[in-house]
């Protein structure tokens, strides 16, 4: 038989040996840690991704969560300003409106007490002239009771003197 | 990378040459050839370069142990020692004349009788020298996982932590399946001692270790040893009871059962002779390569013979990785049949098919 084709007794004598003894140590020293250790590794790695994508998600509550307070406190504002808004806008008005008619109301006081003083003062006219009439007349019966001249020429100069109003 | 190459192509082509020597005249390419890529008690790195290697032997005289440097005399010739004769790469009981004594066998055919011969040949050296070389780097590695703990791989660790990955996610997982990590030390092993084995064997003066028979015959008959005893139920019952089969080939007249049983057998067969051939094949063309120059006895092959061989030394740094590569999905595949549990589906006569096992799950 072909020597290439015909396995030598030692050589497989040994490569037996070998193989097996090969196998065994690289099993125990480096085939076990090194499994262990790539599968520890893609463990840990794992569970590192899923923790980032839980933080993420946790991340984008958080988010939603803030974006949903920063709305609600602009509404708050909005509504407070808006009422602000109001309050003063009603402050004037009635500021206004009681001004108006305050204003209205003295005017009508004026308007009641000058009607009032003129009342009076033509009250007070009218009796001023009916004192000088009563006056002038006094004067006239007394001086017609001296001189019909004379009383005649006073009630003229009385009659000039005095100046109707 | 230049220099290396220069480097080798030089001892390449000088150890050719030294192959001439021994033969004193004409050269003969084959016997250069089958020297080189067979097994020898010495380890001849170029001329003058030599180890001679431990030769142990048990038979008649019970343990013999002497270095194989006795069997030649101050003129390399070739001497009986001890009662010892070497011829034709064997340790045969030598007569009185120095010449192998022979004894007629039981086929009536005269051969020749010798110890049984535990030598650390050149290919048993190359071999510890590739286990040595293993356990440093394993060794290295598996230690630089435990002081590196949970952190990323630097170094030797992160060139080879790929290469295990790729063994054990592409070859184990996909072919073996959730059973895969019982047979990973197996795979590994075997992966890198045919990868590093083949690469030893390119290097000049290195010895043709998966390129011989009874190497490849070894791993084989691990693979078969392995599937065997881990073939489960479903893996016996698709063997003796293959479903899809008329019962007539079954029990009838049992065809199936026995192409089954010889697949046990072929398979790895198959892988015996797939690594033997191939590593061989390399290391016969390169040298043949060689050969040009000293058949055509002209320096102007040379360069033409170089540019060739250094082409099939690419194509074989390539083929370490393939054979390695193929013996272990080849085993992967094996061992993925004997642990694969078979869901229990009609499979309305097509058998189990991997389509249709692929549409059961």
């Amino acid at each position: 038989m072909n020597p290439l084709v015909t396995p030598s007794f030692g050589l497989l004598f040994w490569q037996v040996v070998t193989f097996l003894v090969v196998l065994l140590l690289l099993s125990k020293f480096a085939w076990k840690p090194i499994m262990a250790a790539l599968r520890e590794r893609e463990e840990n790695i794992d569970a590192a991704l899923s923790m980032a994508e839980k933080a993420k998600l946790e991340m984008q509550a958080l988010k939603a969560d803030n974006e949903r307070l920063l709305n609600e406190a602009r509404a708050e504002r909005e509504r407070i300003l808006k009422e602000a808004t109001e309050a003063a806008n009603h402050l004037v008005e009635s500021a206004r409106a009681k001004a108006t008619e305050e204003g209205q109301r003295m005017i009508e006081q004026a308007r009641v007490s000058i009607v009032n003083e003129k009342k009076a003062a033509l009250t007070e006219v009218k009796n001023l002239a009916a004192t000088l009439s009563i006056d002038i007349a006094e004067k006239l019966i007394r001086r017609e009771l001296q001189d019909e001249q004379a009383q005649r020429a006073l009630v003229q100069s009385y009659l000039q003197e005095t100046h109707l109003s | 990378m230049k220099k290396i190459l220069v480097y080798l192509l030089t001892v390449l082509t000088f150890s050719a040459q030294a192959a001439e020597s021994p033969e004193g005249g004409k050269f003969s390419p084959g016997d250069m050839i089958m020297h080189h890529i067979g097994d020898d008690y010495t380890w001849h790195f170029a001329d003058g370069l030599v180890l001679p290697l431990p030769v142990i032997l048990y038979g008649e005289k019970g343990l013999d142990v002497f270095s194989a440097s006795n069997f030649y005399n101050a003129q390399h010739e070739v001497q009986p020692y001890n009662g010892y004769v070497m011829d034709h790469g064997h340790i045969y009981y030598a007569n009185q004349d120095g010449t192998p004594r022979t004894q007629v066998n039981a086929e009536g055919v005269e051969e020749p009788v010798g110890p049984l011969d535990f030598s650390i040949t050149k290919n048993v050296a190359s071999m510890f020298v590739s286990v040595l070389l293993l356990f440093l780097v394993f060794m290295t590695i598996a230690g630089a996982y435990k002081k590196n703990r949970g952190r990323a791989p630097r170094g030797i660790q992160s060139f080879f932590e790929p290469i295990i990955l790729f063994v054990r996610d592409d070859i184990a997982k996909t072919n073996i399946g959730p059973k895969y990590q019982r047979f990973m030390p197996y795979l590994l092993t075997v992966f890198f001692f045919i990868w590093f084995n083949n690469l030893l064997g390119l290097v000049p003066g290195g010895a043709n270790l998966t390129g011989n028979i009874a190497v490849t015959l070894v791993l084989a008959l691990m693979t078969l040893l392995i599937t065997v005893f881990s073939g489960n139920k479903s893996y016996w019952g698709h063997i003796f009871n293959t479903p899809g089969v008329p019962w007539w080939l079954k029990w009838g007249i049992p065809i199936m059962p026995l192409v089954e049983v010889i697949g046990i057998f072929t398979k790895p067969f198959s892988l015996m002779v797939r690594l033997f051939a191939n590593i061989t094949a390399g290391h016969i063309i390169i040298l043949s390569l060689f050969s040009l120059i000293f058949i055509f006895e002209s320096i102007a092959i040379g360069p033409l013979s170089v540019a060739f061989a250094v082409f099939m030394n690419f194509l074989e740094l390539f083929v370490a990785l393939l054979q390695a590569y193929i013996f272990t999905l080849l085993s992967a595949m094996y061992f993925g049949g004997a642990v694969e549990e078979h869901d229990h589906h009609p499979d309305l006569g097509h058998g189990d098919a991997p389509h249709a096992v692929a549409a059961a799950h």
